[in-house]
C-alpha cells in the first residue's frame, strides 16, 4: 500500500496542475488586453514547471529537474523579451538609446 | 584575481552538484568550461564600463529574514485564497506610495521583490524615494505591515560605501 | 526509524496535495477577477505559495539527495526572477497607460 501510494498523491497533483493549466489557457484566450496575454504566459511557464517536476518524480525519473531548471530560465528570458518588445518595438538596444536620448 | 578564481570554484561547484557524476571526463569537462565562463565574463568586464556588484549582506539576519518573509508569505497567500474563493469577491483595490530607506540597489531590490512576492501587494514602479505598489485588499493597516518590513530590510544590509 | 519514515512521508504528500490546491486556486482567480490588475494578485499566489508548497513537499519527498539540491536551485530561482517579470508586466501595463480602474475600488463597502 505505502509503495503505490506516492504515485497515486503524485498522479492527483498532476491532474490538479494540469486543470489550473487549462483555466489559465482559457484567460490566455479571453485576456482582453495585451498584458493579460503576457501574463497568462508567464503563469503558464511556472504551471509547466511544476508540472515537469512532478511528472519526474511520477515516472520515477528525476532528471526531468534538469529540464524544469532549464525550462525555468527560458520562461523568464521569454517573458523579459516579449515585455521589452512591445515597449521598444526591437529586442536590441538601438532603438533604446535613441529613446533616452530624447 | 581572486574573485575570479574564487568564482571558478563556485562554477565548478555548480557543475558536480547538478550532474552528480564523477568521471574523469566529466570533471574534465566541468573544469573546463567554468575557467571559459569566467574568462568570458572577464573579457566582457575589460570591454564595457561595467561596475561590479558588492554584495553586502549579513548573514545571521538575511538567514531570520528568510524565515520570517516565508511566514509572512503563507499568511497573505490564506487571505487572497479566502477573496478568490468567496462568492462575492470583496476587493478594495488601491493605489499607494510606500517610502524605503535602503541605501544599496541591492538593498531596495529585495524589498521590491519581497512587496512583490507576498500576495496581496505588487510594486508597480520605482521612484527617487518610495515604491508605488498596488494592493489588492487595501486596509490602512497596510501602511504599517510595509514599514515594518522597509525596516527589516534595511537591518539586513549591511554597511554601504 | 521505520514509522519516522512514515511521518516524513505523510507530511511530504499533504505538503504537494496542498500546494496543486493552491496553484489551481491562484488559476481560478486569474479567470475569475474582473480586470488585469486583480488578476497580477492572482498569479502571484501561484508564484509564492504554490512553489514553496509543491517544492518543499517533493524536497521531503525525496530525502536529502542531489535531487533536493536541484529542487532547492528551481525554488531560488524562481523566487528570483518571479517578482521580478511580476513587476516588469505590471511596469509596462503602467506605461502604456493601462491605469487601475475606479470602478472595483469600495464596491462592496468598507469591510476589506
Amino acid at each position: 500500500m505505502i509503495n503505490t501510494m506516492p504515485h497515486f498523491i503524485f498522479l492527483i497533483a498532476l491532474i490538479l496542475l494540469f486543470i489550473a493549466m487549462i483555466l489559465v489557457l482559457i484567460r490566455l484566450y479571453k485576456g482582453p488586453t495585451l498584458y493579460d496575454r503576457v501574463l497568462s504566459t508567464n503563469s503558464f511557464g511556472t504551471h509547466t514547471v511544476l508540472f515537469i517536476g512532478v511528472l519526474g518524480f511520477l515516472s520515477d525519473r528525476p532528471d526531468f529537474l534538469d529540464i524544469a531548471l532549464l525550462y525555468a530560465l527560458i520562461n523568464f528570458v521569454a517573458t523579459i523579451a516579449i515585455l521589452k518588445f512591445f515597449r521598444y518595438r526591437a529586442i536590441g538596444d538601438v532603438l533604446i538609446k535613441r529613446e533616452l536620448k530624447k | 584575481m581572486l574573485r575570479s578564481i574564487l568564482t571558478a570554484i563556485f562554477l565548478f561547484l555548480l557543475w558536480y552538484l547538478m550532474s552528480g557524476i564523477d568521471k574523469t571526463l566529466t570533471l574534465g569537462l566541468g573544469i573546463g568550461s567554468s575557467i571559459f565562463a569566467v574568462w568570458i565574463v572577464r573579457r566582457m568586464e575589460n570591454a564595457s564600463d561595467f561596475k561590479s556588484l558588492k554584495v553586502q549582506l549579513r548573514p545571521v539576519e538575511s538567514l531570520k529574514y528568510c524565515i520570517w518573509i516565508l511566514l509572512e508569505i503563507l499568511k497573505s497567500n490564506w487571505t487572497i485564497t479566502k477573496v478568490i474563493l468567496s462568492p462575492n469577491m470583496n476587493i478594495k483595490q488601491n493605489m499607494f506610495k510606500v517610502p524605503f530607506s535602503q541605501k544599496s540597489d541591492l538593498g531596495q531590490t529585495i524589498f521590491a521583490n519581497s512587496i512583490t512576492l507576498t500576495p496581496g501587494t505588487i510594486s508597480v514602479e520605482v521612484e527617487e524615494d518610495h515604491f508605488l505598489v498596488h494592493a489588492l485588499v487595501f486596509s490602512p493597516g497596510d501602511h504599517a505591515a510595509l514599514a515594518e518590513m522597509n525596516e527589516r530590510v534595511s537591518k539586513i544590509e549591511g554597511a554601504v560605501k | 526509524m521505520n514509522f519516522l519514515y512514515d511521518i516524513t512521508q505523510l507530511i511530504a504528500w499533504a505538503l504537494i496535495l496542498l500546494g496543486s490546491v493552491m496553484v489551481i486556486i491562484g488559476a481560478l482567480g486569474s479567470l475569475r477577477f474582473p480586470d488585469f490588475w486583480s488578476r497580477l494578485h492572482a498569479a502571484s499566489v501561484t508564484d509564492s505559495g504554490g512553489v514553496i508548497l509543491l517544492l518543499l513537499g517533493m524536497g521531503i519527498h525525496s530525502g536529502f539527495n542531489l535531487i533536493t539540491f536541484k529542487l532547492f536551485l528551481i525554488g531560488a530561482f524562481l523566487f528570483i526572477t518571479g517578482p521580478t517579470s511580476s513587476h516588469a508586466v505590471a511596469n509596462a501595463a503602467l506605461v502604456s497607460g493601462a491605469k487601475p480602474s475606479k470602478k472595483n475600488q469600495n464596491e462592496i463597502g468598507d469591510e476589506g
